[in-house]
C-alpha cells in the first residue's frame, strides 16, 4: 500500500513571497469532503486541496494549484520502434541509424513486438482498459532531429485508456501518518522518440545525432489531480518503481529514459480553472518538484500583482531555479494530425477472441500478458510488511534503492538471525555505509553472506552487538577476512565462561561500595556504572544485558 | 529554404486548417457506382479538396459538413489562407500561377461531392482490413554511419549539420505579403 514515503519540506520557506505551503500534506485528518476507503488510509481521487497561507493578511483568500503529467519512458528493448536498429545509451554519433530512422525515401515502419507487449504490461499495471483496436498517428512539426517531419504517435486511439495511479503521501511529522492519493492516468500511447540535438552557438549550427530517434517511447498522460511539486514527484516516483519492476523501462532519469512536462495552473477554490502553462525540460527527479513549486508561485505571484497567465511553454533553468519561456514554442502549435497511412491498426486479443490457427507470433493475447505480470512494488510492499513484520517506510526504503530488496532478501535466506534485526543492520548500518561513500548496492564490499555470517555470531550471542559493529566495519575494509576470522583476530568474542563473569562481578561491586549504597539508596542509573566497570573489566568482551543479569541477581541475594 | 512539397503533407496541413474551423473531414468509403463511378482521387486531388472546403466554410462562417454536393463557391484562395499553409507546410507558393493550379484542382476534387455517402462508414486508412505485421525485437540494421552521413550537405565529425534552433523562418518572411484577391 505504501508507496515512496515523501518527506514533507515546506516549498513557500524558499521563496522570498513565502505564502504558500501545500496544505494537503499538512492535514492531520481525512480531508474534507473525501471517502473514507475504511482500511488502510484514505484515498481521494481527483481532490483539489486548498493551498493555504502561511501567514494570511486579513481579507486574503486561498490559492488551488492544479498539476498534470506528461511522463515520456524510454522503452526497454533491444531495437527501436519502427525499425531493427539498436538502442543503446552510449554509442558513436549515428552509428545506430537505420534508414526508416534517418527518414530516407522508400522505408516503411515495422512495429517492434516486444514495444506492444512492454505498452500493455504498464497499461495493465495501472489498472487501465487496453484497447482492443489502437491506431497510428503522424503529429507534424519542423526540428532538425525530426528528419521525417513528423512523428508516428498515437493520437485518436491510443492503446490504453483511464487508468490509476497510486502513492503515498505523509501527513503530519511522523513518518506513519501517511495518506494514499490516486492520479487517474488518461492514457498511455506508443510513439517515436526524436534524435538528439547539440546546440553549438559559436559557430551557429546544431550538430544532429540520429541514434536516439525512431526509440520506442512510451507516453503515460496523468490527469491534473496533484496540487504541488511534492506530491507530482512522488507519483513520477512511483511510476518509475512500477516501469523497472515490469521491466518494461529502466526509467532511468539522469540517462534520459524517463523525462516529464508538466501542466500547472492556480486559481481560487470554487472559481474555474486558470490558464494553464506547461512546463518542459523537467529531467532531474531533485528538481522536479522544486520547479513545479517555483512554477505554482510564479503564477500566483503573478495573478495577485494584477498581471496575467499566458498559455505559453516554459523551460525550467536548473542554474537560475526558475522557469523561462521557451522562445520556440510561442504561439500554439498546429500538429496537423493525420492518421498514419503505413500501417494497420493494432488489433490485439485475449484468449477468448485469438482468431484459430493463427500464428503465436504475429497476435499478441493480453490474458498471457496479465497472467506473466511480474509483483507490482505496491503488492511487494505489503508483502514485506505482512511477511516480515517490518513498518511501512521501513518496505519503502527498501524499494527506494536499486539491488536493496535483492540484498536484503540474500542475507534473510541464509541467516538464522530475525527479521527484524535483518531489516534494521540492512536500512542503518549497511544503508548508511553505502550512502556515506556513495557507492550503489551493487558496489558494496560486503556481500549478503558476510552479513548474514554476521548476523548468525550475533544471534547465537557470540559476540555483543558493538563487536558486531565493529566486524562490520572491517568487513567493509574488503580485505577478504571472514567475520569469523575478523572475530577470532580482535578477539571480540562474548566471555562465555558464566563463572568467571560472576566473579569479575563480585569482585567490582566488593571494589565500590558506594556505588552499592548509592544503588541500595534507590538510584537507579547507578546500576549502569557497575555494569560499565565490569564490561571495562572483562576488555569489552561481556554482553552488557548478561552483566546486567548477574549483577541485580547478586545483589538481591 | 525550398522544401520538396508533398502532397500528403500539405493534404494534413489543409485538412488541419479547416479542422481549425470545425469542419470534419473524412474519407469517405467510394461505393461501387459502375463505369462511370469516380476514380480514386489522387494526392493533389485530395488536399485541394481540403482547402476547398476550408475556404467555402471561413467565406460562409461555420457550418456543418454534409455530404450532398453543394453549389460552387467562390473558388478563390485568399492570401491569409495561403499565408497559414505556407508557414506549416514550407512549401512555397511563389506565383500566382501555382494558387490558380490550386483552385482549379480544389474545383476538380469537388466533383467527390456528387456521390452519396449517407450512413456509409467512413474509412480510417487503405490499409485498415490488413494485417498489422509484428517484428520481433532483434537488431538487424544500422552501423551505417559513413553512408547516412553522405547524404548530409554538411557534416561535423560525424555528426549532421542542421541551422540553429528551429528551421529558420527568414526566407519566409521576407518575402512580401502574398497580394489580397
Amino acid at each position: 500500500m505504501a508507496a515512496p514515503m515523501l518527506r514533507w519540506c515546506c516549498p513557500g520557506r524558499r521563496f522570498a513571497f513565502a505564502r504558500v505551503g501545500c496544505g494537503s500534506c499538512h492535514r492531520r485528518g481525512p480531508p474534507t469532503g473525501s471517502t473514507s476507503n475504511g482500511k488502510r488510509g484514505q484515498s481521494t481521487v481527483a481532490q483539489q486541496p486548498h493551498i493555504t497561507a502561511q501567514k494570511p493578511r486579513k481579507g486574503e483568500r486561498e490559492w488551488a494549484a492544479v498539476v498534470g503529467l506528461e511522463i515520456h519512458a524510454q522503452i526497454a528493448s533491444n531495437s527501436k520502434l519502427f525499425s531493427g536498429s539498436q538502442v543503446h545509451f552510449a554509442a558513436p554519433p549515428n552509428s545506430l541509424v537505420s534508414f526508416f530512422d534517418a527518414s530516407l525515401p522508400g522505408t516503411l515502419p515495422v512495429l517492434n513486438r516486444r514495444c506492444v507487449e512492454a505498452a500493455v504490461m504498464t497499461g495493465l499495471a495501472l489498472d487501465c482498459h487496453i484497447n482492443r483496436k489502437s491506431l497510428f498517428d503522424r503529429k507534424h512539426y519542423f526540428y532538425a532531429d525530426l528528419p521525417a517531419g513528423y512523428q508516428i504517435t498515437q493520437q485518436r486511439l491510443p492503446i490504453a485508456v483511464n487508468g490509476s495511479l497510486a502513492y503515498s503521501v505523509s501527513v503530519g511529522r511522523k513518518p506513519s501518518q501517511m495518506v494514499t492519493r490516486t492520479v487517474r492516468v488518461k492514457q498511455i500511447q506508443l510513439e517515436q522518440d526524436s534524435g538528439k540535438s547539440l546546440h553549438d552557438d559559436l559557430r551557429s549550427q546544431t550538430l544532429i545525432d540520429l541514434n536516439r530517434a525512431g526509440i520506442g517511447l512510451l507516453e503515460v498522460v496523468l490527469e491534473p489531480d496533484m496540487s504541488c511539486g511534492e506530491e507530482a514527484a512522488t507519483a513520477v516516483r512511483e511510476l518509475q518503481l512500477i516501469l523497472q519492476a515490469l521491466g518494461t523501462s529502466q526509467a532511468n532519469m539522469a540517462e534520459g529514459q524517463l523525462r516529464v512536462d508538466a501542466n500547472i495552473s492556480v486559481h481560487r477554490p470554487g472559481e474555474p480553472l486558470g490558464v494553464r502553462t506547461e512546463v518542459k525540460n523537467l529531467n532531474s527527479a531533485r528538481f522536479l518538484a522544486r520547479a513545479i513549486d517555483y512554477e505554482i508561485q510564479r503564477q500566483i505571484n503573478e495573478l495577485e500583482n494584477g498581471g496575467e497567465i499566458l498559455n505559453e511553454t516554459r523551460s525550467f533553468d536548473y542554474k537560475l531555479g526558475c522557469t523561462v519561456p521557451m522562445r520556440d514554442k510561442e504561439g500554439k502549435q498546429d500538429y496537423r494530425f493525420m492518421p498514419e497511412p503505413n500501417l494497420p491498426p493494432l488489433l490485439l486479443y485475449d484468449s477468448g477472441s485469438l482468431p484459430p490457427g493463427a500464428d503465436p507470433q504475429q497476435v499478441i493475447d493480453i490474458d498471457r500478458l496479465r497472467e506473466r505480470l511480474p509483483e507490482l512494488p505496491r503488492v511487494t510492499r505489503e508483502r514485506l510488511v505482512r511477511q516480515y513484520g517490518m513498518l511501512p517506510e521501513h518496505s519503502c526504503a527498501l524499494l527506494n534503492e536499486v539491488g536493496l530488496l535483492e540484498f536484503f532478501q540474500s542475507v534473510i535466506k541464509e541467516t538464522r538471525a530475525e527479521p527484524k534485526k535483518v531489516t534494521s543492520w540492512v536500512l542503518n548500518t549497511f544503508l548508511g555505509f553505502l550512502k556515506q561513500q556513495n557507492l550503489a548496492v551493487s558496489e558494496s564490499p560486503v556481500t549478503p553472506s558476510a552479513l548474514a555470517e554476521l548476523l548468525d555470531l550475533l544471534d547465537r550471542k557470540a559476540i555483543s552487538s558493538s563487536a558486531a559493529k565493529q566486524v562490520f566495519e572491517e568487513l567493509w575494509r574488503n580485505e577478504g577476512k571472514t567475520p569469523a576470522q575478523i572475530v577470532a583476530e580482535k578477539k571480540l568474542e562474548l566471555l562465555q565462561d558464566l563463572e568467571a563473569l560472576e566473579q569479575l562481578c563480585r569482585s567490582t561491586l566488593e571494589a565500590h561500595p558506594h556505588v552499592v549504597m548509592d544503588l541500595k539508596r534507590g538510584n537507579p542509573r547507578a546500576i549502569n556504572k557497575l555494569i560499565g566497570l565490569v564490561r571495562k573489566a572483562t576488555l569489552g568482551r561481556a554482553d552488557p544485558t548478561a552483566i546486567k543479569e548477574v549483577l541485580e541477581r547478586q545483589l538481591s541475594s | 529554404m525550398s522544401v520538396q512539397a508533398s502532397p500528403t503533407l500539405f493534404m494534413a496541413s489543409a485538412s488541419a486548417a479547416v479542422a481549425a474551423l470545425s469542419d470534419v473531414i473524412t474519407f469517405k468509403r467510394v461505393a461501387r457506382l459502375g463505369e462511370d463511378a469516380l476514380r480514386r482521387p489522387t494526392g493533389s486531388e485530395m488536399w485541394a479538396r481540403a482547402v476547398h472546403l476550408c475556404l467555402r466554410a471561413a467565406a460562409r462562417g461555420r457550418r456543418g459538413f454534409t455530404s450532398k454536393a453543394d453549389p460552387q463557391g467562390s473558388g478563390r484562395v485568399t492570401g491569409e489562407l495561403i499565408q497559414h499553409l505556407e508557414r506549416l507546410s514550407l512549401v512555397d507558393f511563389g506565383s500566382q500561377e501555382a494558387v490558380a493550379r490550386l483552385e482549379k484542382a480544389i474545383a476538380f476534387a469537388d466533383r467527390l461531392r456528387a456521390v452519396n455517402t449517407d450512413g456509409v462508414e467512413p474509412m480510417e486508412s487503405v490499409l485498415e482490413d490488413r494485417c498489422l505485421y509484428l517484428r520481433s525485437d532483434n537488431v538487424v540494421e544500422g552501423n551505417c554511419a559513413e553512408e547516412l552521413l553522405q547524404n548530409s550537405h554538411r557534416v561535423v565529425e560525424e555528426y549532421f549539420v542542421a541551422p540553429p534552433g528551429n528551421i529558420s523562418w527568414s526566407k519566409l518572411d521576407e518575402k512580401q505579403p502574398f497580394p489580397h484577391h
